[in-house]
């Protein structure tokens, strides 16, 4: 991703010169407040948004038309945004069905992703009966469900309480390293990203700029134990002073 | 049982209401003298129901039936003008007014035309009531199409869903709740669009209707037919919205919040 900018029609510019790389099998947050740009950058990823100027440039491999094949991607919104009038094994067998191809092993797979993502059971029942939690992991699990080489994430758990949250961590962490597909997450949650990630960048708001990229060199695999050792909490206090630096110019600039 | 107390109450206090109503009409009707060509009591009415019943059935059976495909007719062709609205945008803003010209010119108005016009009169009437019924159908589908949820738009795209499938899985069911709120409006609007097309085609039919019908008793004075004409039609009117309301129920029991009954909660 090179020098990548977005200007909304309003006449925003949500993002300038973002350069950014993404290295296959990483697990990188995006990192900074609100309104940063964090979301536009992952949906100019995702291909939802083009850029203004710059080129995002994604090395996966392409059909003969040079196109991502649909289903390489998988995407996780804030929101759970599940069909409300399909059970949870319909919602998650979604990607397949509009790639027009439903047989008894795409059953098969959206079945093992729900019990993946801890809800063997709740196949039949519908979005309205689960719990905030609960529906999240539907969201995960379909965008799991194709094997997708990049996983979007963004501001997933943002809404959850903070127990759920932890849990809801933990899972990714578990179904990150059993599989280690390519994770860009977006967060504003310093404590989540450290404890998730292998990359941090943090952002800048308004223009969103990329402030600074650290790398998080913590011990694999990481468990809950994790949140209360000197190196983790060393690194949170690191990355925080990172982020009030970035956010700084702006409060300077506001006065 | 705090939920079977509620559930009794519902049924009991409005039938109860009208117990007392009715009571308080038929004795002052007694106690005033009041003739039955001005005012008829409620048991007069209800013997009238017995004595002329089998040929005002016969009457609402006309009307019933033109109610019945104009709602059919409005169902259908209102959901295919919204769907054709939601599929291409200039068609949506070149034709939406002419909708509401013709939603908002009172039918009263345009039935003579129509009847002037359409020379079968069944046919006539029909277009009366669709005229009445169909607009409510377009304009809550058109919304419902139009409501699809953004992210999962984004998510279709995505996964590279053609507009058919996006229709199909995606605005359809986002449009379904919004179909069947119009669908329940449209109901009660044919039966009253069937009513004023019959006023004003009067005995232009070979068949009579029960709007005609109560025209009719009213000429002659036969007040007590009237009031029984009128009270099956407001009858008809109480079990199309209740079967419309059971069909809108049983589709959207498992996911739409209109269709949850209160004790889940």
């Amino acid at each position: 991703m090179r020098a990548v900018s977005k200007r909304f029609a309003s006449g925003v510019t949500a993002l300038d010169g973002i350069d950014l790389d993404i290295h296959r099998g990483e697990f990188l947050s995006l990192l900074g407040p609100s309104g940063c740009g964090k979301s536009t950058l992952l949906r100019i990823i995702a291909g939802l948004s083009e850029p203004s100027s710059g080129v995002c440039r994604l090395l996966l491999e392409t059909d003969r038309a040079g196109k991502i094949p649909a289903g390489r991607i998988g995407f996780v919104f804030q929101d759970p945004t599940l069909m409300p009038w399909s059970t949870v094994v319909d919602n998650v067998l979604l990607p397949f069905r509009l790639a027009g191809l439903i047989g008894s092993g795409e059953r098969k797979r959206a079945v093992a992703e729900i019990q993946a993502v801890g809800l063997a059971g709740f196949e039949r029942a519908y979005p309205r009966q689960l719990s905030g939690g609960m529906r999240m992991r539907v969201s995960i699990a379909r965008a799991l469900v194709t094997e997708p080489d990049l996983l979007l994430l963004d501001e997933p758990f943002a809404a959850l309480d903070e127990i759920t949250r932890m849990a809801l961590n933990d899972d990714l962490m578990r179904l990150w390293e059993s599989r280690r597909p390519t994770v860009v997450f977006v967060t504003h949650s310093v404590f989540e990203s450290v404890y998730l990630s292998t990359r941090l960048a943090v952002m800048t708001s308004r223009p969103g700029r990329i402030a600074a990229e650290l790398p998080i060199d913590l011990p694999r695999p990481r468990q809950q134990a994790l949140r209360t050792s000197p190196r983790y909490t060393a690194l949170c206090v690191m990355v925080s002073e990172q982020l009030v630096r970035a956010m700084a110019p702006e409060s300077a600039g506001s006065k | 049982m705090r939920q079977l107390r509620l559930h009794f109450w519902r049924t009991a206090a409005p039938l109860a209401v009208g117990a007392v109503l009715l009571a308080l009409w038929e004795i002052v009707v007694r106690a005033e003298g009041i003739p039955p060509y001005i005012l008829p009591g409620p048991v007069l009415i209800g013997e009238t129901l017995w004595t002329d019943g089998p040929s005002l059935m016969g009457s609402l059976l006309v009307t019933l039936r033109i109610t019945l495909v104009a709602l059919a007719a409005a169902a259908i062709l209102g959901g295919a003008i919204a769907l054709l609205f939601s599929l291409s945008r200039i068609l949506a803003l070149s034709l939406f007014p002419y909708a509401v010209i013709l939603q908002v010119t009172p039918i009263v108005a345009i039935a003579p035309l129509i009847i002037i016009w359409v020379r079968e009169p069944f046919l006539a009437l029909l277009v009366c009531a669709w005229i009445v019924a169909f607009f409510p159908i377009v304009a809550n589908t058109t919304v419902g199409l139009n409501s699809a949820d953004r992210n999962l738009l984004a998510l279709f795209r995505l996964y590279g869903a053609s507009t058919g499938k996006t229709l199909r899985y995606l605005k359809l069911p986002t449009a379904l709740p919004y179909f069947l709120a119009g669908l329940r409006i449209s109901g009660g609007l044919a039966l009253i669009g069937a009513v004023v097309a019959e006023f004003v085609a009067g005995t232009g039919g070979t068949e009579t209707g029960l709007a005609f019908r109560i025209l009719e008793a009213g000429y002659r004075l036969a007040i007590p037919r009237l009031f029984a004409a009128l009270f099956l039609l407001s009858m008809t009117g109480i079990v199309i919205y209740l079967v419309l309301d059971f069909v809108s129920r049983l589709l959207l029991r498992h996911w739409h919040e209109s269709a949850i009954a209160e004790e889940e909660e």
